[in-house]
């Protein structure tokens, strides 16, 4: 090999090992109901900072138990607030690096136009076949929307109708599918350009459950991870802010 | 430590659904499996893939197509809500129609693989003899294909046991109706309740091991996979 080829050869090499520390990568766990604001977040993200965020979206408490048994993740975006602190305790996360990056908005949705008002009056006389909810044991949106019924004194009624999905994507699947008339869901599933797309909604007054915080988590395998570090500050930033605002979340 | 009431629920439904599962597939996958093993039409081959197809598909894809179709916009939605008994989708007859598709191949190549296998022989022999053709299957066909029934009767039920992927799809996770073990376990991990979920799971796992166990040593000859 002479000379000229050897230096070109250093060239290349140092190229991209220049190239590999500017733009780094960083998986992230994210949960279901943020699957649209964090694919436009992580765009927005991509142009900015040159980093990649590689996006893996799921049930937060199967997030969990990947985690705990060495799942490559390196910030994890809980649906609520106990997973991340559950981490934490358990001296999986970086600490001090855990934040409420969204809290969710519930709706009451139908896939048909009309047939919810904004007084969820079809709720109270109970004419529908089926009302779909995210698990309430697993789901803090399932948990919310068990909690707006008992407020209202509908879970007697409604029991019967409930079916359940396994996560929030899955629940907007089955009233999207129109095989359940109702479905308690996230405002960000169906909010597109800052409105609601289409059938018709009630969106559930932030009284009548406990707030839906949702917190963010740098893990300890994102400790000397560049792209997770500007990852976790980009999402704390204005523009990242503005897109949550944009599909309903509260800030 | 030990079952949960929910947990007990969990296992009789799983059963009622493999039992009934199993024994419609015998009446479907029967005449099946015989058309399959005598036929000598172009459409052996169509009609052999599509039975084998969810061997190879992912459980989603079955379980996303059914919700479509058996959703109130769906062929199969539209038939039921025009027959008076609604959709099926969370319901445990959902199940049942799910499952005959998703444990098919199961049933219908083991028995056809015991029918091949006799030949033409005995069909001929009990031909001469006068036998007609229900008497030829109870007399001659049945007792000599005999474990390959049993292969398919087994499979049939434990791959329905074992079926989680199509019930999570399409079953809305309703107690006693579609809450099945393979889904509670599931529900068990996701809540993080890891000592529960253990004994469910440990449970399928003994129990599939009985299961293989008893397959092979009562039916030395059922050692190959169905194929």
């Amino acid at each position: 090999m002479n000379i000229q080829t050897k230096h070109m050869l250093l060239g290349v090499a140092a190229l991209a090992a220049s190239t590999l520390t500017q733009a780094a990568q960083v998986n992230v766990a994210v949960a279901a109901n943020f699957t649209a604001p964090m694919t436009a977040i992580a765009a927005a993200f991509a142009k900015d900072t040159g980093h990649e965020a590689r996006l893996a979206f799921g049930s937060s408490g199967k997030f969990y138990a990947q985690i705990k048994n060495g799942a490559p993740f390196q910030v994890f975006l809980s649906a609520d607030d106990t997973k991340p602190a559950k981490l934490e305790e358990e001296g999986m996360t970086v600490a001090g690096s855990r934040f409420t990056y969204a809290i969710g908005t519930l709706v009451l949705w139908s896939a048909r136009p009309g047939f919810v008002d904004d007084q969820a009056a079809v709720l109270k006389r109970g004419a529908y076949n089926r009302l779909a909810i995210a698990n309430p044991r697993l789901a803090p949106y399932g948990a919310a929307a068990m909690e707006v019924l008992d407020g209202m004194g509908l879970t007697a009624a409604a029991t019967p109708k409930l079916v359940q999905g396994e996560n929030i994507a899955q629940t907007y699947q089955f009233a999207l599918s129109g095989n359940a008339e109702l479905g308690f869901i996230a405002l960000s599933q169906v909010m597109q350009d800052g409105r609601i797309s289409g059938g018709s909604a009630w969106i559930v007054p932030g009284n009548l459950h406990q707030p839906i915080r949702q917190d963010a988590v740098l893990l300890s395998s994102g400790r000397d991870n560049a792209a997770a570090a500007a990852l976790m500050k980009y999402l704390q930033g204005d523009k990242a802010r503005a897109i949550i605002r944009s599909y309903g979340y509260e800030l | 430590m030990g079952f949960s009431d929910a947990d007990l629920a969990a296992i009789g439904l799983t059963l009622r659904l493999a039992g009934i599962t199993t024994v419609l597939l015998l009446f479907i996958g029967t005449p099946i499996a015989w058309w399959l093993a005598r036929t000598r039409s172009w459409w052996k081959g169509p009609v052999g893939a599509v039975v084998a197809l969810p061997l190879v598909l992912p459980p989603t894809v079955l379980g996303f197509y059914l919700l479509v179709a058996m959703g109130p916009h769906g062929p199969v939605g539209q038939f039921t809500q025009w027959l008076g008994i609604g959709t099926l989708p969370f319901t445990f007859w959902g199940l049942v129609v799910a499952s005959v598709f998703y444990s098919m191949p199961f049933v219908v190549q083991p028995i056809q693989n015991a029918i091949e296998s006799l030949g033409e022989r005995p069909l001929e022999v009990a031909a001469t003899l006068r036998a007609g053709p229900w008497d030829t299957f109870f007399s001659v066909v049945l007792p000599l294909a005999r474990p390959g029934f049993l292969t398919a009767t087994i499979l049939g039920f434990a791959h329905t046991v074992g079926e989680f992927g199509v019930v999570l799809m399409i079953g809305g996770n309703i107690p006693g109706v579609t809450r099945v073990v393979s889904v509670q376990i599931y529900d068990h991990v996701e809540a993080l309740e890891y000592a529960e979920a253990h004994w469910l799971a440990g449970a399928m796992v003994l129990f599939s091991f009985l299961v293989l166990l008893a397959l092979y040593t009562l039916n030395p000859t059922a050692r190959r996979k169905p194929s």
